[in-house]
């Protein structure tokens, strides 16, 4: 089973009875997965923070809580979670964070083993989907018996790794039932100075504990030790077989006396660590000796085991990437394109004739910022798109001739684009919101959401009405429009960005993915060939349907991939592409 | 420094929607039931939107990394063309390419921004240090009565080349294709493999 699927596995044998989480990959699997055992009430919240503060909730009952999110969704929980470390839980409760170094699929490669020592919390990091099983279920008695909420490190080549793993059975772990608790859970001044110092006090319990404990581990071979962690234990076993190693599974509160032990029975002692130097300074500030590898660490992107395997060849010169062909050969690069068919194909299109300036967010959509589109202006993180757009445009000189729109999905704007427009309408801004509903969270492969009128484990819900919320938050010009009609959407952005104060375009198609869609059949695009002069208008639209004949130069339809979206045939200056 | 021997590796590559999960998932669990440990690697999110996708499979007595060391690979299992060429320097000297012939041309292609690599397949099979397998995984699909089942095309010649016996197969392609796709998936993979003949790495 895969790193995610084996998180589910463990936290349902683990008598987990309530999960929550925000899709995001890597991690969108494991309540996918999880969401299936009937035992578990399994939840999408709109997003991360709402979720860890449901399981902070819920862990108050007594019952052993989940809560999953991709790295940078424990930004956006941090807030719960640096103060839940204080009030500590009743039951389990368990935050996976799944890294995305090398940013396969993130806008950062942030390494959130630096949340363990920032909120105090116990760490720990399994190394194949095996561990992944047995170190989550080690994790609940953990946080059960110090009352703290546990840190468990996924990384997307773990989360997306298989592995043969066993499985085993449920044990239960019924309510406990609520306890009022003023000093505990009211985290006034005078009882969170109560409970910063009990945390201390956990905190050194764990650390003399963390000695003795089995998820930390001693591997004695040769006489060159490595100190690692996580999935980089696997490289390091098959680049040095010979090295002793300390592999830490618990990896904050650090063992500092197996540490120095380690350190002393071996002649030298590497650290080998993915991202930032998190084991390796606070190694070296214990005063333990660490020996330097004859080519520095990699810093930046995921390792593998030829990098490993760098930084002890003293011939190469320095690190290789996997993604990377040693030799200068030009290929044509393949990077992942809207889908034919997709909706925001006509929006792109509308936004570029008209020359705005686009503030984008996260999302299948943000590939409207690559060629040939090329229409989106920004994206720096999950709701970003509609505070930036008001931020440019309260900033332009009065005779600035840009235009600025904000974009953003339906999932990111329930996540976080609430709170910017309401400070559009608070402080007077006339920007204008465009939404992007396509009724799914499409990107992290169709979730559900509050939008989409289901919930994770498929009971119907009241569907979140955009255009009634924008109204109720002030927004006076409101209007809902089919981007494959990119005229009338034109027409609509052109009248939004007239009105004299704040605006949102709902832009509403289903995505042409989900099953409903695709079940309906709709007659392809017609091309006429006589008429087709291969001027290239329709290549420009960036449809993975169309492509250009070798020998004539002009267009060709793949009837395989074509949706009859008829997106092309209003770029069509011959008239040649017909529905 | 000691290699892990007796450790076989494939790498399966080709453009999102051609099924290289599916197909990886189809290899790991005949390997599974050849009772071999194996590890799969691959990278979802991104991938899946018409771009390139590749998925590592590794299996032996005993997997330690799931990712495949570069160089290594024994098996380089391309779905279309270009992007057996895009993978190629991962080669093990001596590996083994099966290649579709199917032309899939990037959308930039399409715009003139960037050409396409038309003599992909003579370039593969210009050096001597490896064999080229070239498949019309198109034509057989078709025959089979799905185009969609190229990738099952393209792992039945593959099956000629690993030590697996028929039945893992059958039970693997069983456990892993939909119901209402296994037949023409059988008929799929059959065809693969009487393209196939006995095919090894030179040296491993």
């Amino acid at each position: 089973m895969s790193g995610n699927e084996a998180v589910a596995a463990g936290a349902w044998e683990a008598g987990v009875r309530c999960a929550s989480g925000y899709p995001g990959t890597p991690s969108t699997e494991i309540l996918e997965t999880l969401a299936g055992y009937p035992e578990v009430r399994c939840e999408w919240a709109p997003n991360e923070k709402v979720a860890l503060e449901v399981a902070a909730g819920a862990s108050l009952a007594g019952i052993r809580t989940l809560v999953t999110m991709k790295h940078v969704g424990l930004n956006v929980a941090a807030d719960p979670l640096m103060t839940l470390a204080y009030t500590g839980v009743r039951g389990g409760l368990v935050v996976v964070t799944a890294d995305d170094p090398s940013m396969h699929s993130s806008q950062n490669e942030q390494d959130n083993r630096n949340y363990a020592r920032f909120a105090k919390l116990p760490l720990i990091e399994p190394a194949d989907s095996s561990e992944v099983r047995e170190f989550l279920k080690e994790a609940y008695n953990l946080s059960q018996r110090f009352e703290l909420p546990v840190l468990f490190r996924m990384t997307t080549r773990l989360c997306h790794s298989k592995s043969v793993t066993a499985v085993g059975s449920r044990i239960d772990v019924p309510p406990s039932g609520y306890e009022k608790d003023f000093v505990r859970n009211v985290m006034v001044p005078a009882n969170a100075r109560v409970m910063r110092v009990k945390l201390e006090e956990k905190l050194a319990e764990l650390s003399r504990e963390v000695e003795s404990i089995k998820l930390n581990r001693i591997e004695k071979r040769g006489t060159i030790g490595i100190i690692t962690a996580g999935n980089v234990y696997n490289y390091v076993l098959e680049v040095l077989p010979e090295a002793s190693i300390l592999k830490l599974g618990l990896s904050w509160p650090l063992p500092r006396k197996t540490i120095a032990e380690f350190a002393a029975s071996v002649d030298n002692c590497y650290v080998i660590e993915e991202l930032d130097p998190f084991l390796e300074t606070e190694i070296r500030a214990m005063g333990v000796n660490l020996s330097q590898t004859p080519n520095p660490p990699q810093r930046i992107g995921e390792l593998s085991p030829e990098a490993v395997s760098a930084l002890f060849d003293k011939s190469s010169s320095g690190h290789s990437y996997p993604d990377e062909r040693g030799e200068a050969v030009e290929i044509a690069p393949r990077p992942p394109v809207l889908c034919p068919g997709c909706a925001y194909r006509g929006v792109f299109m509308a936004l570029k004739k008209m020359k705005l300036t686009v503030t984008g967010d996260i999302g299948c959509y943000t590939l409207g910022a690559l060629e040939p589109l090329a229409s989106m202006d920004t994206c720096l993180c999950m709701g970003a798109s509609i505070g930036m757009a008001y931020g440019l445009e309260r900033a332009l000189a009065e005779n600035d001739k840009t235009r600025v729109v904000a974009v953003i999905g339906d999932s990111t704007f329930l996540h976080s684009g609430i709170a910017p427009l309401i400070n559009i309408v608070y402080n007077g801004g006339h920007t204008v919101t465009i939404i992007l509903d396509n009724s799914t969270t499409a990107m992290t492969g169709h979730n559900e959401h509050p939008g989409s009128g289901r919930t994770l484990q498929g009971d119907p819900a009241p569907a979140v009405n955009y255009q009634a919320l924008a109204r109720a938050l002030g927004v006076r010009f409101v209007a809902t429009v089919d981007p494959y009609d990119v005229d009338l959407f034109r027409k609509t952005v052109k009248r939004a960005l007239k009105y004299e104060g704040p605006a949102v375009i709902v832009a509403r198609r289903p995505c042409v993915l989900l099953p409903f869609v695709r079940g309906v059949k709709k007659p392809k695009v017609h091309l006429d060939l006589e008429k087709c002069t291969g001027c290239g208008a329709c290549f420009r639209i960036g449809c993975p349907a169309i492509g250009q004949d070798e020998q004539t130069g002009k267009c060709r339809i793949n009837p395989g991939y074509c949706t009859g979206c008829g997106l092309c045939t209003t770029t069509c200056p011959c008239e040649a592409l017909e529905l | 420094m000691k290699k892990i021997k007796n450790i076989t590796n494939i790498l399966l590559v080709g453009v999102g929607g051609q099924g290289i999960i599916l197909a990886a998932e189809i290899l790991c669990e005949a390997a599974i039931l050849a009772d071999h440990d194996v590890k799969k690697s691959e990278v979802h999110g991104m991938s899946q939107r018409g771009g390139a996708v590749n998925s590592h499979v590794r299996f032996g007595k005993k997997v330690f990394s799931p990712l495949i060391p570069l160089g290594q690979t024994h098996f380089l299992v391309a779905m279309e063309k270009l992007e057996a060429l895009r993978w190629e320097h991962c080669l093990a000297p001596g590996g083994v390419i099966v290649v579709n012939d199917f032309r899939l041309e990037p959308v930039l292609a399409a715009s003139g921004k960037v050409s396409y690599a038309e003599d992909a397949i003579e370039r593969l099979a210009a050096r001597n240090d490896r064999r080229v397998i070239v498949a019309d995984g198109a034509a057989k699909a078709l025959e089979a009565g799905d185009l969609r089942t190229m990738n099952t095309v393209i792992l039945g010649v593959l099956s000629c080349c690993l030590p697996f016996g028929k039945q893992h197969w059958q039970a693997a392609l069983e456990s892993q294709v939909k119901k209402n796709m296994l037949e023409v998936n059988l008929r799929a993979f059959e065809a693969g493999r009487s393209l196939g003949g006995c095919v090894t790495p030179l040296k491993m």
